[in-house]
């Protein structure tokens, strides 16, 4: 079985989407220009959008299957999402954000969460009152702390500033090689790519133009 | 008409459009989500039904209620039958509060719950709450402005209600009277101190609910 299967088509507006893909990766990029698709991929698997016919499924686990007429709802998929609008509850502080995801006695726990994307210190602060790239860890760190089966990142560094972002690659990379937790990372940076996952998907005008090594490809 | 009598019909008037209020509540929100997020065959049935008593007579509407809670009514032989009676009685007045208000509620909440978009409740799901606590903990608190400014609308409408309570609860001194149907009263019988001191307060309660229903809904 592989750790990915996602063949999927779906058609909204004017826009279609088709993507085939089943690989053994364990972090899965997607790659490409605005509008080709990525986002719309990660929706898809999220439980935010219904394909029109596919499959999805995450190490063994399907999650929508048109011929089996499966279609898990969001809160059944176990995966951990940060969008790229990151969709903080604005009526809760950073703390109610990040522990709003809490599953008990399951995934990391505050302090390591707190620690790898160094939020300590806004804990007590209003979602209102924090920059993009503050904003983007205190919703990475809620998606991690929902004890997720797969991490889907949309564009997860794009406002962290680049000494940061480097730690955060790091510790993000650590943190799914310890809890082998399988991450769809959707990017428009080789170097982010390259950091995190071991197979990358070329998007382009909602097609695959090109799957393979991120090495090769990028 | 001395000062405590003029408390009296404002305590009576406000206890009974906060409990007019408190009643509404539930339905009105249920209503007022089902019409935001819902999608089914008579919606805009339902929106006129709920709309209506904003534009039909209120003395109308008070007759439809004698005609449905009076003892020969369909739901008032009901309650007849377990010894409770609504009509001329301080139920009354809370009952046609409670419709003509409900409509308010019911608009402000609705636009409340239309604002909360679908992609935080979406996002409260992948973290793995149930439609229950998606709804009370995201939807709810984020449209509690609107609902809050809504109730208080209501409020302020039932404060004022006068031709439905005239016609299914009467102006019963010390029983059913209330603001607006004593000052109506006093006028008529040519006593204006009193009805002016009954004015005095109504326009004080509704200014101060109204000042906080837009307040709210401006911040909102």
């Amino acid at each position: 079985m592989p750790a990915f299967e996602i063949t999927f088509a779906l058609r909204q507006g004017g826009f279609s989407l088709e993507v085939a893909d089943r690989s053994d990766c364990h972090a899965l990029a997607l790659f490409g220009p605005s509008g080709s698709g990525k986002t719309s991929i990660v929706e898809a698997i999220a439980g935010f959008r219904t394909p029109d016919w596919g499959m999805i499924a995450v190490g063994g686990r399907t999650l929508f299957s048109t011929a089996d007429r499966i279609n898990l709802p969001p809160r059944l998929r176990r995966v951990g999402y940060l969008p790229q609008d990151v969709l903080l509850f604005p009526h809760l502080d950073v703390r109610g954000n990040v522990l709003y995801a809490k599953r008990s006695g399951a995934g990391p726990t505050l302090d390591e969460v707190i620690g790898l994307l160094e939020i300590d210190t806004m804990l007590g602060r209003r979602v209102a009152d924090l920059s993009g790239g503050e904003r983007q860890r205190v919703a990475l760190a809620r998606a991690l702390m929902s004890a997720p089966e797969l991490l889907l990142l949309d564009e997860p560094l794009a406002a962290v500033d680049l000494s940061r972002r480097r730690r955060i690659l790091d510790g993000l990379r650590g943190l799914r090689d310890r809890l082998a937790l399988p991450l769809v990372y959707v990017t428009h940076a080789s170097d982010e790519a390259l950091a995190v996952a071991d197979r990358v998907l070329v998007l382009d005008q909602g097609r695959v133009v090109a799957a393979g090594c991120p090495e090769k490809l990028l | 008409m001395t000062a405590g009598s003029v408390m009296q019909i404002a305590a009576f008037t406000a206890g009974a459009a906060l409990i007019a209020t408190l009643l509404m509540l539930v339905p009105g929100l249920a209503i007022a989500w089902v019409l935001a997020r819902g999608r089914f065959r008579g919606k805009a049935l339902v929106e006129t039904l709920v709309s209506l008593p904003l534009v039909v007579p209120p003395v109308a509407t008070g007759l439809i209620l004698l005609w449905v809670f009076g003892r020969r009514g369909p739901v008032g032989r009901l309650l007849d039958s377990i010894g409770v009676d609504v009509v001329f009685t301080p139920k009354a007045v809370v009952l046609a509060m409670a419709v003509m208000g409900l409509p308010l509620l019911v608009r402000t909440a609705r636009a409340g719950f239309e604002q909360v978009t679908r992609r935080h409740e979406k996002m409260a799901e992948t973290l793995g709450a149930s439609p229950g606590r998606v709804f009370a903990t995201i939807t709810l608190p984020l449209a509690s402005r609107h609902i809050l400014a809504g109730a208080l609308l209501a409020f302020s409408r039932a404060l004022g209600e006068f031709g439905a309570t005239m016609v299914v609860a009467g102006s019963i001194p010390g029983r059913t009277r209330t603001l607006a149907v004593g000052i109506y009263s006093f006028t008529e019988a040519g006593e204006d101190s009193r009805a002016a001191a009954l004015l005095a307060v109504s326009v004080a309660i509704a200014f101060a609910a109204v000042l906080a229903s837009n307040r709210l809904s401006r911040e909102g």
